[in-house]
């Protein structure tokens, strides 16, 4: 595929006031190529609820996003310690969080329902110790 | 109602977009503490009460197309965080009231909370 628009970020695992950039540059580049508002929304707010994870939980990590007429793929992949029990993890309200992340406004269990709210198709590929894969797709 | 009237109604000091006040006409709110709560049921609201003052409370306005941000309970977010709403045209207040009360005094004023 050809018209296929690739856009890679490396997430930093430290810095919090860092987190989210990666998704802010995604919404203007969405909004840029003229992408529905509709669309631009679900795609930010999945992402940046992914890249908070990633900060969060998993020593950041790798997004990659894929953009084509037809749908956008955002690809989240991190060296973490991967997901102990991913159903109880997509309960709304469930969080593992530290308390220090709950002081920053995240850790109240919505980050991967949202995620999965706001998208077409989400799937988890996790193994504990070696990392967790999140792949998501908004149609267009 | 302009961001001018909600201005008045919290006693609110403005701490970047003082410009655009009269201009901006806003039709519902949300407050919370909580960055993921505010990103799982904000729809369309063009402002968001806060106590909670960092960065993502900026990146968060900025994902959500939330024009106004406001500063509850004296919290007075420092020059980055200003700085950074100013780049992106957020428009940020700050007000001695208590959460509960900001909510309610702009809810009396016509301010409402929109659709679930």
């Amino acid at each position: 595929m050809n018209d296929a628009i690739v856009l890679k970020y490396q997430i930093s695992p430290d810095d919090f006031t860092r987190a989210g950039e990666a998704s802010s540059d995604v919404k203007g580049k969405l909004k840029q190529l003229g992408i529905s508002p509709e669309a631009v929304r679900k795609v930010a707010i999945a992402m940046y609820e992914g890249e908070i994870n990633m900060v969060i939980h998993a020593n950041g990590g790798e997004i990659v996003v894929e953009i084509t007429p037809a749908e956008i793929k955002m690809v989240l992949a991190d060296v973490g310690p991967g997901i102990p029990d991913v159903e109880k993890a997509m309960k709304a309200g469930y969080s593992t969080a530290p308390d220090e992340v709950r002081n920053l406004g995240f850790g109240a269990g919505m980050g991967l329902p949202n995620m999965k709210k706001y998208t077409d198709d989400m799937k988890i590929e996790t193994t504990i110790g070696v990392g967790t894969t999140i792949t998501m797709l908004v149609k267009l | 109602m302009t961001l001018r009237d909600v201005q008045k109604v919290l006693g609110a000091r403005v701490l970047t977009g003082e410009e655009s006040l009269d201009q901006v006409v806003v039709s519902s709110a949300c407050g919370s503490d909580m960055m993921s709560d505010v990103l799982a049921f904000s729809k369309d609201h063009s402002i968001l009460l806060t106590g909670l003052c960092n960065p993502q409370v900026i990146r968060t306005a900025e994902l959500l197309d939330i024009v106004c941000l406001i500063f509850v309970r004296g919290k007075k977010p420092d020059e980055t965080i200003i700085q950074m709403a100013k780049e992106r045209g957020i428009i940020v207040m700050e007000t001695g009231h208590r959460m509960f009360s900001s909510c309610g005094m702009l809810y009396q004023a016509g301010l409402h909370g929109g659709a679930i």
